[in-house]
């Protein structure tokens, strides 16, 4: 009973500076609206409107029809038209074009002849991502009678579940859910412990009867709520501006995110018995931040990764929470179709939990 | 255990790697007493108070406080203890009232009793008219005083007190120590380490330390009557010509400049050491006042902190 009202006394304190420290309250809800913005907009993964010139060397009825259907792809956005492919080439190594189309004096001949290529497409293919893109231009029929141009019918078909208008923002905005969450909650509470210790506060607490366990639960009680209140801005910002489903149910969501937010602040905490200054705990969570944008499969599809890559990304509590976002929100999945998940997070959580009650009771020594 | 005694100290020490900050330091502190320490900064003040809080674990050596051994006990013990720490260490960006409602609750304070002991620790230290203010904004004084009822809010037997008037002006030091003896007549006992020599002279007893060695300990009286000095005084036109000429003889122990006096140390069993002063200072033609005076404290601290050859002389 003592030790509960202790630990309301030191919430009900945290709550109070929390108010009155403007900019951090602004944070709170600034940093996730003007990340899914920026992120969401940002961010495109079903690449258009490449930089693109054109030699056109042939300058025949086929070969301006051509062009045109080039155009029509919105793959390629023509800027310009030069006299030569070295021109293209040109343009390349200066950066001012991603694609060049040369087209050779004798493309008509070349249509007929089923042997040799008609079109040669020059692409920077420094950006992975980009060369891609153009290989999907390698598809587009060319033939000097229409009906030739309908594509047969392909062995294989294709159909894009969950995302079927392949719009980047739809995977983007689950993910960064993870991300806004791990900034805010573990940078938050690794400077609100840090500060109390440069500011000799701490060494106050200790002498009193509060318990490590009081002081770190009251803490960071305020940021559970803060971290509620800012998933609710992300889901109601994802669904006005981008249009991203909540086809499953919201309470798992939450659920979800409950055991997400205890293991970044377990995390946060964590640090917070690491490090010395506010300053120290700012470069310890940005390095425990780079791997969870990169490897979480956040930015890159977890698959696609080296395998020690993927360890790395296991290990983080990010990559658990984006994969129960993705199954909630856009697959309609339960919890209980990855109960994994869940369970490697509260088990994170009280590891992260336990090691930070361990370190702090010793730190003055 | 003495029941007489609110701290008893046998043998303890804290090593930092190879710096012993505290060194087998033996300490009995009555109770409703107030207890100094005195020493430079780095001889092991803080250190000490914080093994007796329980913040740190000693190397060596055991203590008793308020009849618990620390660290084993110090979870029972704080209830029963306030501390006040060397820097402001109350929350700046909170009102005074909030400060002390925060520390009332962590010490379980009942809500009813609440309002009105903090009431009564406003007035008592003038805080009234700062009770809505934030502590951060407040003069060092101020702070001062707050950092003080907070400490004693939840009415500690026992008040440890680390340097608490080293960022404060003359007038709020005498008032902070009118409040302590109000509560050692209360019967709180209270640990405050200082170096100021006025303050060590307010302490019912002391102990000097110096390096981490409890180099002296008494009242103050028995502490200036057992310095095992003559103190001769020494008024001259130039006091840097007499002390060149007195530093280095060899019943000389110390010689310390003192606004236009030198106080010159000299052991007990030289001789005559008014004489001897006299003497010397004729010989280099220097003309001078002298006489025996009482031991200050200061006296008793250089006397004390003396490397053993010079001591002997």
């Amino acid at each position: 009973m003592k030790s509960l009202s202790r630990l309301m006394a030191v919430t009900r304190k945290e709550v109070r500076q929390l108010r009155r420290d403007r900019l951090t309250f602004a944070m709170i809800f600034g940093m996730p609206m003007m990340q899914i913005l920026l992120f969401g907009y940002a961010i495109n993964t079903d690449v258009r409107n490449l930089k693109t010139a054109v030699a056109d060397e042939a300058n025949t009825h086929l070969s301006r029809e051509f062009i045109g259907q080039l155009e029509q792809t919105q793959v390629t956005d023509i800027r310009q038209y030069v006299n030569s492919a070295s021109d293209l080439e040109d343009l390349l190594r200066a950066g001012e074009i991603s694609i060049g189309i040369a087209i050779p004096p004798d493309f008509d001949r070349r249509v007929i002849d089923a042997n040799r290529s008609a079109v040669q497409i020059l692409v920077d293919g420094s950006d992975p991502t980009v060369l891609g893109v153009a290989n999907q231009l390698r598809n587009m029929p060319i033939a000097f009678d229409s009906n030739r141009q309908k594509k047969e019918q392909s062995a294989i078909e294709v159909r894009p579940y969950y995302n079927p208008e392949r719009r980047t923002p739809v995977n983007i905005v689950p993910g960064l859910m993870g991300v806004i969450l791990t900034m805010t909650m573990m940078i938050f509470t690794a400077v609100a412990i840090v500060r109390e210790r440069e500011h000799g506060n701490l060494e106050l607490l200790i002498n009193t009867p509060v318990t490590s366990a009081e002081l770190m639960i009251g803490k960071i009680l305020p940021y559970i709520a803060i971290g509620l209140v800012q998933l609710a801005v992300i889901l109601a910002i994802g669904d006005i501006l981008f249009n991203v489903p909540v086809r499953g149910s919201v309470v798992q969501l939450y659920v979800a995110a409950s055991f997400f937010i205890a293991a970044n602040l377990a995390l946060g905490l964590f640090v917070s018995t690491m490090v010395s200054t506010q300053f120290q705990a700012m470069q310890a969570t940005f390095f425990l931040m780079m791997p969870s944008i990169l490897l979480s499969g956040f930015m890159f599809p977890f698959d696609g990764m080296p395998v020690v890559a993927q360890y790395i990304g296991e290990v983080l509590p990010i990559t658990h929470f984006i994969r129960l976002t993705r199954g909630i929100m856009l697959r309609e999945a339960n919890l209980g179709d990855m109960p994994f998940e869940l369970i490697y997070l509260g088990v994170f959580s009280a590891i992260a939990m336990t090691a930070a009650a361990l370190r702090f009771s010793k730190r003055l020594d | 255990m003495n029941d007489e005694l609110a701290i008893r100290a046998r043998g303890l020490s804290k090593h930092f790697g190879s710096l012993r900050a505290v060194d087998h330091l033996d300490l009995d502190v009555p109770k409703a007493s107030i207890y100094g320490f005195l020493g430079p900064n780095g001889s092991g003040k803080s250190t000490t108070i914080r093994m007796l809080c329980g913040l740190l674990t000693p190397t060596e050596g055991s203590a008793d406080v308020l009849g618990m051994r620390v660290p084993e006990e110090s979870k029972k013990l704080k209830p029963r203890i306030g501390y006040m720490t060397q820097k402001f260490s109350l929350f700046g960006d909170m009102t005074v009232v909030e400060n002390l409602e925060f520390i009332a609750e962590i010490y379980s304070v009942a809500a009813a009793k609440k309002t009105a002991r903090i009431d009564e620790l406003l007035e008592k230290y003038d805080l009234v008219q700062q009770r809505k203010q934030f502590a951060g904004t407040m003069s060092g004084g101020q702070k001062q005083r707050l950092a003080l009822a907070c400490a004693v809010l939840h009415k500690p037997e026992l008040l440890l007190l680390d340097e608490p008037t080293s960022a404060v002006d003359p007038q709020s030091r005498r008032d902070f120590w009118a409040n302590l003896f109000r509560l050692a007549e209360g019967g709180t006992t209270i640990l405050v380490s200082t170096h100021y020599m006025d303050e060590a002279e307010r302490c019912h007893k002391l102990a000097i330390l110096d390096h981490g060695v409890k180099v002296a300990d008494g009242s103050p009286d028995e502490l200036q009557a057992s310095t095992g000095m003559n103190i001769v005084e020494v008024l001259a036109s130039n006091p840097y010509h007499a002390q060149s000429a007195l530093h280095d003889l060899p019943f000389v122990a110390s010689v310390t400049q003192l606004g236009i006096r030198l106080r010159v140390l000299v052991p007990v069993g030289r001789g005559d050491a008014l004489q001897l002063v006299n003497r010397a200072l004729e010989e280099n033609s220097i003309r001078a006042d002298t006489r025996i005076v009482r031991a200050t404290l200061e006296d008793v601290f250089v006397a004390v902190t003396l490397k053993p050859e010079q001591r002997a002389a």
